[in-house]
């Protein structure tokens, strides 16, 4: 039997919080979360912000340390294997985290060294998937700050892709996009996934893509996760005809934006 | 294995070069700055009409722009990194500290090599110092041993941002404002208050221009405004010992300290403000 890709078991990571002076509370960011992706699946996690869900792919991208529970990245343990794991995945963020002033060739030949790889053989791939993505090639040379977001989020794509992962992790990739760009993104996502196999776990806002590009979807809500299934299966569960309405059964909430859990900074 | 490595390392010399390209403009701002400070320090000296002061404060100088720029660079590496919000994805690359750090102090060198020779140049323009009989080779061996301890400093310094976005910049120049007060740079130590002078033992920037004024002929009574009587490099072996003993210490403990920060900053949730 194939190994999974992700496998996340009673995964705690709380925050601390101050209340004014001297007094602290703790927080749940992560309370207690299990689920399996396999491989080749796109499994999408669904929550209002706060909800747990860009903490959790900062536990599974290594730049989180979760307090207790167990974490494997295609048999690599978390955060012990760390090293390992971050050869194998590739992040897309909310924010098109770049060196602005930057172009998208520099950025992007930058991240190509980051991790050791040939300059030239990754700039061609990069162009290669910058087309598939509905890019122009005379955009390559613009500084990131002088383009659109829709477009920061394609070279982001561009930048996680551009080490052929096997494993995608996308925290709202499409959030803020226009239609236009959203929909080369989700259309590029749906080929790239038939195409290479590729795993991909997706934290969005947007029902309509979890039920477009997700095989299973798990709906998290204060930091757990109350229900998992396909969308159909979600929706039977809950007695609900949309994905929207199953989830505020579900979860007793509403996907409106939610406040950022504010850490506390010691 | 190796080619990979130089390529990571190749990475740093790579954005560092790109980002000063498109930031040319704060770049000569900078260099200019460094240098006309420089140069109303040193021209106290020649308000004095006397070299052997002016050569002190040109050595002063010199050596506190070369030595501050390379902590500075690679001290607040990481604080720009924070500005421009692409340290998690510095963090989650494959690339080892060491190598990281190794590529960005390599930078910093190169960055303070360039502004310590625009400021040389222009100091001799300004004060029309003569610096025949100096022994020069000596004072490269000294900043090249000193480099070290530096960059260990420097690294030190750097865990300040990435425990705290907002104050670990303040921290660094703290840090760096706190060497200059009592390394003795445009003064001797003996004029600091008694209960600061300890500290100047333990900054390597003390050692360091100690070092290079001898080296310069500074204090030498056989140094004259046309020919300096600069020491063999013999007669500052003390410095170099304990410059090497500092940078035998300073730069892996350096290095230890920011990889346990960082775990640190990684299970605090520090290296990112939101959740």
């Amino acid at each position: 039997m194939q190994q999974p890709a992700i496998q996340v078991r009673n995964l705690r990571k709380s925050f601390r919080k101050r209340n004014g002076f001297r007094k602290k509370s703790e927080l749940w960011a992560i309370d207690d979360v299990s689920f399996t992706v396999a491989q080749g699946e796109t499994y999408g996690l669904l929550g209002p912000n706060g909800s747990g869900k860009s903490s959790l792919i900062r536990v599974l991208s290594t730049l989180l340390i979760a307090d207790s529970g167990y974490v494997s990245m295609l048999g690599f343990a978390l955060p012990e294997q760390a090293e390992e794991v971050r050869r194998i995945i590739g992040r897309v963020s909310v924010d098109a985290a770049f060196y602005k002033k930057l172009s998208a060739r520099e950025n992007l030949l930058y991240t190509a060294l980051l991790y050791g790889q040939n300059a030239r053989q990754s700039e061609l791939r990069v162009m290669e998937i910058l087309e598939q993505l509905g890019m122009e090639n005379t955009k390559f040379s613009t500084p990131l700050e002088e383009m659109s977001r829709g477009m920061q989020q394609k070279i982001s794509i561009a930048r996680a892709l551009m080490i052929n992962p096997p494993l995608l992790l996308l925290d709202e990739p499409t959030t803020g996009l226009d239609p236009k760009s959203r929909r080369d993104v989700q259309s590029f996502l749906e080929d790239l996934q038939s195409r290479e196999g590729t795993t991909i776990l997706l934290t969005t806002h947007d029902m309509a893509e979890a039920e477009r590009l997700c095989a299973r979807i798990g709906f998290l809500a204060h930091g757990k996760l109350v229900a998992e299934g396909t969308a159909k299966q979600l929706m039977q569960r809950a007695g609900a005809g949309s994905l929207d309405d199953a989830f505020i059964r579900l979860t007793g909430e509403e996907l409106a934006e939610e406040e950022e859990m504010a850490l506390v900074e010691d | 294995m190796m080619e990979a490595t130089l390529r990571q390392t190749w990475a740093f010399l790579f954005r560092g070069y790109h980002i000063t390209r498109r930031y040319i403009g704060w770049v000569v701002v900078f260099n200019f700055y460094a240098l006309v400070t420089s140069a109303t320090v040193a021209l106290i000296g020649v308000a004095e009409k006397n070299y052997q002061l002016t050569l002190t404060l040109v050595v002063g100088a010199l050596l506190w722009n070369y030595l501050s720029w390379l902590y500075q660079e690679i001290a607040m590496s990481i604080a720009y990194e924070r500005w421009e919000g692409t340290l998690e994805y510095t963090f989650m690359a494959p690339v080892s500290r060491a190598v990281h750090l190794l590529g960005v102090s390599l930078y910093s060198l190169l960055n303070s090599i360039v502004t310590s020779v625009i400021v040389l140049i222009g100091l001799m323009l300004f004060t029309d110092l003569n610096l025949r009989g100096a022994n020069l080779p000596g004072v490269l061996v000294v900043l090249a041993v000193s480099t070290v301890a530096f960059v260990g400093l420097g690294l030190f310094a750097a865990v300040f941002p990435v425990m705290s976005a907002e104050r670990g910049a303040e921290a660094t120049h703290i840090f760096q404002g706190s060497l200059l007060l009592v390394s003795g740079v445009y003064y001797p130590i003996e004029v600091l208050p008694a209960w600061l002078q300890p500290l100047s033992a333990i900054s390597p920037a003390t050692y360091t221009l100690s070092a290079c004024r001898k080296l310069f002929g500074v204090g030498n009574s056989e140094s004259t405004a046309e020919h300096l009587a600069g020491a063999p490099l013999s007669a500052v072996s003390h410095e170099l010992l304990v410059l090497a003993l500092m940078g035998a210490i300073l730069l892996p403990l350096g290095l230890l300290v920011f990889v346990r920060v960082e775990a640190w900053a990684k299970k605090t949730g520090k290296l990112k403000r939101t959740g």
